[in-house]
């Protein structure tokens, strides 16, 4: 069977952009602090979501919301509602994290497809199966932590679809457990949807050299002609005893185009793209590079080159932790 | 998409020339009455701007002698061409006027511009990230906005568009509406 594309879209026209492009499946969000991608300008209200919905199905495609943040105690009904609004939309599924409310969906949405998200750092699968037998989870995002060889037995041992993210921004510790955002801006991914958020970014050029700072921090400083890294704490330049470097993570973007052939062969369901704060012109371009390796993948034809390195992050690529050697 | 995005085209010399000359009040005021026009046919790219909906933006064309400062006005903009370099708002973002078109017309990404430099942005993140959204999902396209202001000769301006196109480089249209010229 061939491989789901599983797109992102932070805005109604990068949903369309999407599906045009090829998308099997797109994920979204509500335009709040249920969404682990709550930036300024992105996301969807409910009548936008509707339309997307419709749209996509128009089409052939699924829609996914995500409402993978933490709610806060004594807010819950915020997320509650969400689930509401995304069943009402007439989505196939919604990406859940938290599990009060992967419990409430249960109770209270048993006909809506419930998928664990990547912030619940399910790493094995034990806990994938916990979440299968308690929550009725069908498929599970899995955390940028594993090898192939890991989610290979993984697969093995469960029944739950799995998804991977095979492009885009890198978040490189166990998901949904960062605390490197909150401690230098009081905002976290998991608590407000947003990593290093923009609000608390600050760049400064001069003479050619560029600073960027997050909450006051200088996090990166490149000469003049440098690719300019956004200042994502985990991907910063750090002193620390006698070396000075990225200590947690290089500034790159996680692309595996190439070991698509090996994770179908792990027993991988789905591929997804990270980036739902990138433009329409990304989504449609990263799509249909990987609706056409997919494509190919199951024509038994070779797959293309990929041609997405401008697009990324300090314009450098990795194949993240599937083949990697840590420091 | 007109041209690869890793050969952005300067602004013909010419057009920068004039820019030095000519008067800007005259063209502050059609491009305000263009805005206008804009935020009416597109709703949605204001209320996307949620809070940001009254700062000031700086938009610097680098090959341009002169810089826009555009104030959305909750819907009714208010666009203002100054010499002046260090013109102040709360954003600024700044690159040649192709890859700021190119941006508009979804021709480009912005991100990816900004990670190889060919866009600064300076002061408020977050209002410069909320614009760059807010304009990509409202699918502008200028030319067809203004073609649409000059009533029966919206045809042979949206020609003559596309010809200035060809000829600078610049992108002036969404690369999909184009094709159906
Ligand atoms: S700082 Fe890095 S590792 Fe931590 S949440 Fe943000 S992207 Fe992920």
């Amino acid at each position: 069977m061939v491989m789901e594309i599983v797109c992102p879209a932070g805005t109604p026209a990068a949903l369309r952009a999407a599906v045009k492009a090829g998308a099997h499946t797109v994920y979204c969000g509500f335009n709040d602090e249920t969404n682990a991608r709550n930036f300024p300008g992105l996301n969807f209200d409910r009548a936008e979501m509707r339309a997307g919905v419709d749209f996509a199905h128009a089409h052939g495609s699924k829609v996914l919301v995500a409402i993978n943040t933490f709610p806060r105690a004594g807010d819950e009904a915020i997320w509650h509602r969400a689930v509401s609004a995304a069943e009402a939309s007439g989505a196939d599924a919604v990406i859940l994290a938290d599990l009060g409310l992967l419990d409430y969906a249960a109770r209270n949405h048993p006909g809506l497809r419930r998928h664990l998200s990547v912030q619940a750092a399910a790493a094995n699968a034990d806990v994938i199966n916990f979440y299968a037998d308690t929550f009725g989870v069908k498929r599970v995002v899995l955390p940028r932590v594993l090898s192939v060889p890991e989610i290979a037995a993984i697969n093995c041992e469960t029944k739950v679809e799995t998804e991977v993210f095979v492009f885009g921004g890198l978040c490189v510790m166990a998901e949904g457990r960062c605390s490197l955002s909150s401690y230098a801006t009081g905002l976290s991914p998991n608590m407000n949807g947003v990593c290093s958020p923009a609000s608390h970014v600050e760049y400064n050029e001069q003479q050619g050299v560029l600073d960027a700072r997050l909450g006051g921090y200088l996090i990166h400083r490149v000469e003049k002609g440098q690719p300019a890294p956004y200042p994502t704490l985990c991907k910063g330049c750090f002193s620390a005893g006698d070396k000075t470097g990225h200590l947690f993570e290089d500034p790159v973007s996680l692309n595996a185009e190439k070991l698509i052939p090996q994770l179908q062969k792990a027993g991988v369901t789905a591929l997804k793209i990270e980036g739902r704060q990138r433009s329409k012109s990304y989504v449609a371009q990263v799509v249909r590079n990987f609706r056409t390796a997919v494509d190919a993948l199951e024509a038994g034809q070779p797959m293309p080159e990929g041609m997405l390195a401008r697009l990324s992050e300090g314009q450098a690529m990795t194949t993240g932790a599937y083949k990697k050697t840590w420091r | 998409m007109p041209y690869p995005q890793n050969q952005i085209p300067l602004c013909p010399a010419p057009l920068a020339a004039a820019l030095r000359v000519i008067p800007l009040a005259p063209l502050s005021l059609s491009l305000t009455v263009f805005s206008r026009k804009i935020a009416r046919n597109n709703p949605g790219l204001i209320n996307r701007l949620g809070e940001f909906d009254t700062t000031d933006f700086v938009l610097d064309p680098t090959d341009l002698p002169i810089v826009l400062c555009l104030n959305p006005n909750g819907g009714l903009p208010k666009v203002k061409l100054t010499r002046r370099r260090q013109a102040k708002g709360s954003t600024r973002i700044s690159g040649p006027l192709a890859a700021l078109l190119g941006l508009v017309h979804g021709a480009f990404d912005g991100d990816a511009l900004f990670f190889s430099r060919d866009l600064v942005v300076e002061g408020d993140t977050s209002a410069a990230l909320a614009l760059r959204n807010a304009v990509d999902d409202a699918e502008l396209n200028l030319a067809l906005e203004a073609a649409s202001l000059s009533g029966p000769f919206a045809r042979p301006i949206q020609q003559l568009i596309a010809l200035a196109e060809r000829q600078t480089g610049l992108c002036l249209t969404r690369p999909e509406d184009a094709a159906l010229w």
